[in-house]
């Protein structure tokens, strides 16, 4: 085993840390959740990581999202992603994709990935995402955060899961987020998305809710 | 009585916990109006733990939790 893993044994198995080695996932998004995921992802050792995202750093970015820094505002969110990934793991081959994710272009986008990372802001996309994840047949770690809060769940192909916490014409309250919920939402994803890939116990559809303000940690059902 | 619990954003202004008569406030949607809850804001909805409408009926020693949506990223 390469040292740079050596301090995932034991909480990983060799075998587990091979098996995540031989995975590929996509990371939909490269901003606030999908910065720290793909940090996340790189140093625990997965195979591959297609990440997209065609925005740009602005400076609001900079209060919560890790990749962001302010020479860097203005450059483009994947490309910067890729940097930092041949910075943190060279051995991991990184796809940067420039483009955001939509309806034409998510089934191929997300083809041959082994799972998907939803770090998207919307709504739409991540309906959009999530049913191209379940005509692939490929499960989704979905997040999302606003303000003080970080909800993770994982997403079986066909669940409708998005559709129960997202029903139609639903309106967010909020668009806050600080800098500590990113990590803490991207925390509880890859740990769900590592779960999934070594095959340990999961709970899909389980929704798990953290309230950071009130420091209440709960499945939501 | 019913008890309604808050989470998340909804909490902001209003208790995390209130107990309200049932006869006043058969359904959820008396006591999104009384809390000044827009109803397209909630993203869940339980009554008892179970997923649940707004219109459905409550009847006392009944739990609601609202759950506002969480969206960003």
């Amino acid at each position: 085993m390469e040292e740079r893993y050596v301090r995932n044994l034991g909480a990983l198995t060799e075998e587990e840390c091979a098996l995540l080695q031989r995975k590929t996932i996509f990371v939909a998004g490269c901003g606030g959740l999908g910065g720290y995921i793909i940090e996340m992802l790189l140093r625990i050792g997965v195979g591959k990581i297609v990440a997209a995202d065609a925005d740009v750093f602005e400076a609001s970015n900079l209060n919560r999202q890790l990749l962001s820094e302010v020479p860097l505002l203005g450059a483009r969110k994947a490309k910067i992603a890729a940097a930092r990934a041949k910075r943190v793991n060279p051995v991991i081959e990184f796809i940067p994709v420039e483009e955001f994710l939509d309806a034409t272009n998510a089934a191929q986008l997300i083809s041959g990935c082994d799972v998907v990372m939803d770090a998207l802001d919307n709504i739409a996309s991540r309906k959009v995402l999530a049913h191209a994840c379940s005509e692939a047949n490929i499960p989704m770690v979905h997040g999302a955060i606003c303000g003080w809060t970080a909800q993770a769940a994982i997403s079986m192909p066909g669940d409708g899961l998005m559709d129960i916490l997202y029903p139609e014409h639903i309106v967010l309250g909020s668009k806050s987020s600080l800098s500590f919920s990113p990590p803490f939402c991207a925390a509880m994803q890859v740990a769900l998305c590592v779960k999934l890939l070594c095959g340990r116990d999961i709970e899909p559809g389980k929704v798990y809710y953290a309230d950071l303000l009130d420091m209440e940690f709960e499945p939501l059902f | 009585m019913v008890e309604v619990r808050l989470f998340s954003g909804f909490r902001k202004g209003r208790n995390k916990i209130t107990v309200l008569p049932v006869a006043e406030f058969p359904t959820v949607d008396h006591i999104l109006r009384r809390m000044e809850i827009p109803a397209e804001e909630v993203s869940i909805l339980l009554i008892n733990g179970f997923h649940s409408q707004k219109d459905d009926p409550l009847k006392s020693g009944d739990v609601v939790s609202l759950f506002p949506a969480v969206g960003g990223g």
